[in-house]
């Protein structure tokens, strides 16, 4: 574009002359250049105007800058009239002398030119309403409009040259608007050429009948500007641009655990729940209870008085409640209450960003502690893959920033691109939280496993659950060998049982016998006693006898030594 | 500076009312303005009347009748209004212009 390309320096770095423009000025690092002009390129009805009067309306009103607004298009009742449904009230703006309109109709038909000319009217014209509201920024809208008016290019191109020179020695912030070009170009007449410090090219596409507004800075002169194209929207109050890479994530957090309305599962998250800014990504194919397990969160939440925010993007809310209560979960009255707001909408209703912004918006204004999002997964219809990742990304920066909880389901069914969003998403996510079926002899049942939790030491288990009409009901953690779920598992446990049962017997059976065996122990242990003591007692018996009759035989025999007076010593001891 | 510069005068509802806007005394405004007196005695004698402002010293003149170009030179009366801009030297384009001669518009 220009030819010499100068080595920058400190003092080459632009000073920034902020928009005011929702999320233009993080990309831009600040704004637009500073006393310098913007080029705004773009086709008809792709928001050039209207980025330009809000860089006006938002340096009076923000930044108290006046400024004026050359309009070769408009006039400015129709300007009042289109910006008043943008809410700006121009009107307001001129009569505080912020914002100088000024109209100026090149009109081919009435014009004939004969000789030299230059275009000093315009330069007076504009120094007047300059130094009538004392403007420090300057709009011409849309410059080009003067090729179609006058025949002299020559004299055009060169004045183009001199005005914009002069707008730059008056300090003003210019931004001039040009119609988009082909064939390499940004603009039909080339305009590049004299706005050579900021390019921004604005476009309006269409893809599979949505329509998507996009903003790129093409050229920012010593700046190290974002080259993406940012999605934009025209809001009721003006251009909200969406820098998917300017939140980032140095986002604060939080230690605060909250529970997951599910007592088992809590205990699978350390016991605690999880933590109250965590981003968690429920998947799992068709009718595996993803929207229960979020709803029981939500509930939760509730029931603790903290507010929580469902956006349906499958069911309506009727459906849902409807559908949550026949498993005993309750939402109405947390409704009624004040506590839990519904959006229900149609993915494909609108682009993503509209999305983003929706719920960015109602995320604002209600402040909910829980967000869900049931399910993520339909927006894959709406942008692909990376637009999608780029819209969470942003959004689960936002909802962390404010340390909301975010619950989001996403339906897989072994599609590749949705397991491709899933992949692409899961590593955004804090907690990851994988639903599925198990199939078995016969039959289906739902296992729940916690993939990943960020700063938890969380369960390594694939659990077991039922669907029942009081909620989620996580099975015990079946500590046999196997994985087995549903009537195997069941079959499994009553074998065990069985089994257990049996053993339990037979331990009965030995420890009876162990029994008898001891009792017909002491009862021989008895017998023989009574036999070894009646033997002792006739023994006894007998000794005594012997001893009785003995003692009788020495009495007699004294009794006649006595009687025949024997010497004692002879017959003493003598039988 | 509101230079009137009357010719004849003739015929009220004849009478060919000019602006000619220039800014300074520019070579090129003093040739647009001899130009446009030449054209003027030699078309117009005696029913026309020529205003020149000077936008330097009234810039908010430049608003009302559009003045872009300098020189530019707008025919108010008879109607409609015409605009010829430069420093009217080509004087066949100037008739063109004025309508004084058939061949365009």
């Amino acid at each position: 574009m220009e030819a010499e390309v100068p080595i920058l320096s400190e003092s080459d770095v632009l000073e920034r002359c902020p928009t005011g423009i929702k999320g233009l000025d993080e990309v831009t690092e600040g704004g637009l250049p500073r006393g310098r002009p913007t080029l705004v390129a773009g086709h008809a009805g792709c928001g050039k105007t209207l980025l330009a009067m809000e860089f006006l309306a938002r340096g009076a009103h923000q930044y108290g800058e006046p400024g004026v607004f050359v309009s070769f298009e408009e006039d400015q009742k129709d300007l009042f009239k289109n910006f008043q449904s943008l809410g700006f009230d121009l009107r307001d703006l001129v009569a505080r002398k912020l914002l100088a309109i000024d109209w100026v109709r090149v009109e081919r038909s009435e014009i004939q030119e004969t000789g030299e000319y230059d275009l000093e009217g315009l330069f007076i014209r504009i120094g007047a309403a300059v130094d009538r509201v004392g403007a420090k920024r300057i709009v011409l809208d849309t410059i080009e409009s003067l090729f179609a008016g006058l025949t002299n290019d020559g004299i055009i191109r060169a004045e183009l040259r001199r005005l914009l020179r002069f707008l730059k020695e008056k300090g003003l912030t210019t931004i001039v608007t040009g119609e988009a070009g082909g064939s390499g170009r940004f603009t039909k007449q080339g305009i590049e050429e004299y706005v050579s410090d900021c390019v921004i090219v604005l476009d309006h596409r269409v893809d599979s009948q949505l329509s998507t507004r996009r903003l790129r800075i093409a050229k920012y002169r010593g700046s190290a500007h974002g080259t993406n194209e940012y999605p934009f929207l025209i809001q009721s109050d003006g251009i909200d641009l969406i820098p998917i890479t300017a939140i980032g994530v140095g986002s604060r957090t939080t230690t605060e655990r909250v529970t997951t309305g599910i007592p088992r599962l809590d205990t699978m998250f350390d016991g605690l729940g999880v933590y109250a800014d965590n981003s968690v990504l429920i998947t799992g194919t068709a009718g595996t209870g993803k929207t229960t397990l979020v709803s029981h969160a939500v509930d939760a939440a509730c029931r603790a008085g903290r507010k929580a925010t469902f956006f349906a993007f499958e069911e309506s809310v009727p459906q849902i409640l409807r559908n949550l209560r026949s498993v005993g979960v309750d939402l109405g009255p947390w409704q009624d209450r004040g506590l839990l707001q519904f959006h229900a909408s149609r993915p494909d209703l609108c682009g993503l960003e509209m999305h983003l912004l929706t719920i960015e918006a109602e995320v604002a204004k209600f402040e909910p502690a829980v967000v869900a999002l049931d399910p993520i997964t339909n927006f894959v219809n709406v942008g692909n893959a990376i637009e999608v990742r780029q819209m969470l990304t942003r959004l689960v920066d936002f909802l962390k920033a404010r340390g909301v909880l975010t619950l989001m389901t996403s339906l897989t069914h072994g599609g590749a691109e949705l397991e491709a969003t899933n992949v692409a998403i899961s590593s955004l996510v804090d907690t990851f939280v994988v639903l599925g079926w198990v199939r078995s002899e016969g039959e289906r049942n739902r296992c729940l496993n916690i993939v990943k939790s960020r700063g938890m030491a969380h369960s390594n288990q694939t659990r077991e659950f039922r669907i029942t009409s009081a909620g989620i009901q996580i099975q015990d953690v079946y500590t046999g060998a196997g994985g087995l779920t549903g009537a195997a598992r069941a079959a499994q446990e009553a074998r065990e049982r069985a089994e257990a049962v049996r053993l339990e017997q037979d331990v009965e059976r030995r420890r009876a016998l162990v029994h008898t065996r001891q009792e017909a122990f002491k009862a021989r242990m008895r017998s023989m006693q009574a036999e070894f003591e009646a033997e002792q007692a006739a023994m006894l018996q007998q000794i005594a006898q012997d001893e009785a009759s003995r003692t009788s035989a020495i009495e007699e025999s004294q009794a006649l030594a006595d009687l025949r007076h024997s010497d004692r010593e002879a017959n003493g001891d003598g039988d | 500076m509101t230079d009137v510069d009357a010719g004849t005068a003739g015929d009220a509802g004849d009478v060919w009312q000019l602006t000619l806007y220039v800014a300074g005394r520019t070579p090129r405004s003093v040739a647009a303005l001899d130009n446009l007196k030449r054209i003027c005695a030699e078309h117009l004698a005696g029913r026309y009347r020529v205003e020149v402002v000077d936008l330097v010293n009234q810039p908010d003149r430049a608003q009302g009748d559009e003045v872009l170009a300098i020189p530019t030179l707008v025919r108010r009366l008879p109607p409609p209004l015409r605009k010829i801009i430069g420093d009217l030297s080509d004087t066949e384009k100037v008739l063109v212009g004025l309508q004084l001669r058939p061949g365009g518009g």
